[in-house]
């Protein structure tokens, strides 16, 4: 077990690997991203009831909450990029952290947008000040802290160090946008996905919102393999192995 | 289809206008940062397959001058 990991640890970090690995990953990843969206989304907004309360307002939730959970999700990801940037200088985990940030923001900027379009009939209002929002917002900011940084410093290496410290630090925001509705009072509603306890949500409204978040992760996945493979070939542009490869 | 029509369906009761927005404004973001994804990779590829064709020629002229 702990010596597989070891040795997935050196393979996935190693670009000649890694471009290998996602040239035959990738054609896969696309079609199963695009097939679980688009049949999660169809269904959300054409084949699930309406909601008792919230009427058909409530189909925004197959975009903005996977949009949401894989915005979280990623940030983690790009922490641990972040860290093992950091401590073992590892020229992948560099890559990662380009390669995540961009997607990120996206996902961290559909939640917000569609979040306060759904806030206007549900709540009478774009936008409050309150935990989660501005949480989630800071998000963003943390997320566009880590393109701007890329892209500021000329330097790859040193730009990947930059970039990874605010990696690392933004993880406490993800702890708080995630508890944030526990710990404060919010007009944001409690999670409707538990893993812990029971979920609140009838299986014709909460299946297609799980195919949503397969598919939008998955899509996470594809846009980091595609800018990840394009920073390698930007770094390793001269070596014989790349050259071979494409 | 949970609608009883193709209107009914874009007119979602009264919330047309705010599920279609969110999902148009969704789509022209996601799209837009896929496509500027895949098109930096290939201009990158691309790159990389210039500079391969460059060496292959400075290669074999400086083969022939040294022969």
């Amino acid at each position: 077990m702990w010596s597989t990991l070891v040795r997935w640890y050196h393979q996935l970090g190693s670009p000649r690997y890694f471009y290998r690995f996602s040239t035959v990953v990738l054609p896969w990843c696309w079609a199963l991203a695009l097939c679980l969206t688009g049949t999660g989304l169809v269904w959300g907004l054409a084949f699930a009831p309406e909601d008792y309360q919230q009427g058909n307002s409530y189909r925004i939730i197959f975009i903005h909450v996977p949009a949401a959970s894989a915005a979280l999700s990623g940030y983690v990801a790009m922490g641990v990029a972040g860290l093992v940037a950091l401590v073992w200088r590892m020229k992948m985990a560099e890559i990662m952290i380009r390669a995540i940030a961009p997607f990120g923001a996206v996902l961290a900027a559909v939640a917000l947008l569609t979040g306060a379009i759904w806030g206007k009939p549900t709540w009478g209002t774009y936008w409050v000040w309150d935990a989660r929002l501005t949480s989630m917002l800071i998000m963003l900011f943390l997320y566009l802290g880590v393109v701007a940084l890329m892209q500021a410093i000329s330097d790859s290496r040193q730009a990947a160090r930059a970039a990874g410290l605010l990696s690392v630090v933004g993880v406490i925001n993800v702890v708080i946008v995630k508890y944030s509705v526990e710990w404060w009072n919010s007009l944001h509603q409690g999670s409707t996905i538990n893993i812990t306890k029971e979920t609140t949500m009838p299986a014709e409204m909460l299946i297609p919102l799980l195919v949503s978040i397969a598919g939008i992760y998955l899509l996470f996945a594809v846009s980091v393999l595609v800018r990840a493979r394009a920073e390698v070939l930007r770094r390793e542009r001269k070596s014989r192995w790349l050259q071979e490869e494409v | 289809m949970y609608f009883e029509s193709f209107e009914a369906f874009l007119q979602m009761g009264r919330h047309g206008p705010y599920v279609w927005s969110a999902y148009g404004l969704s789509a022209l973001l996601i799209v837009a940062s896929l496509v500027s994804a895949v098109r930096s990779e290939r201009a990158a590829r691309q790159a990389v397959r210039r500079l391969k064709r460059r060496q292959q020629l400075s290669g074999e002229s400086g083969h022939e001058s040294g022969s």
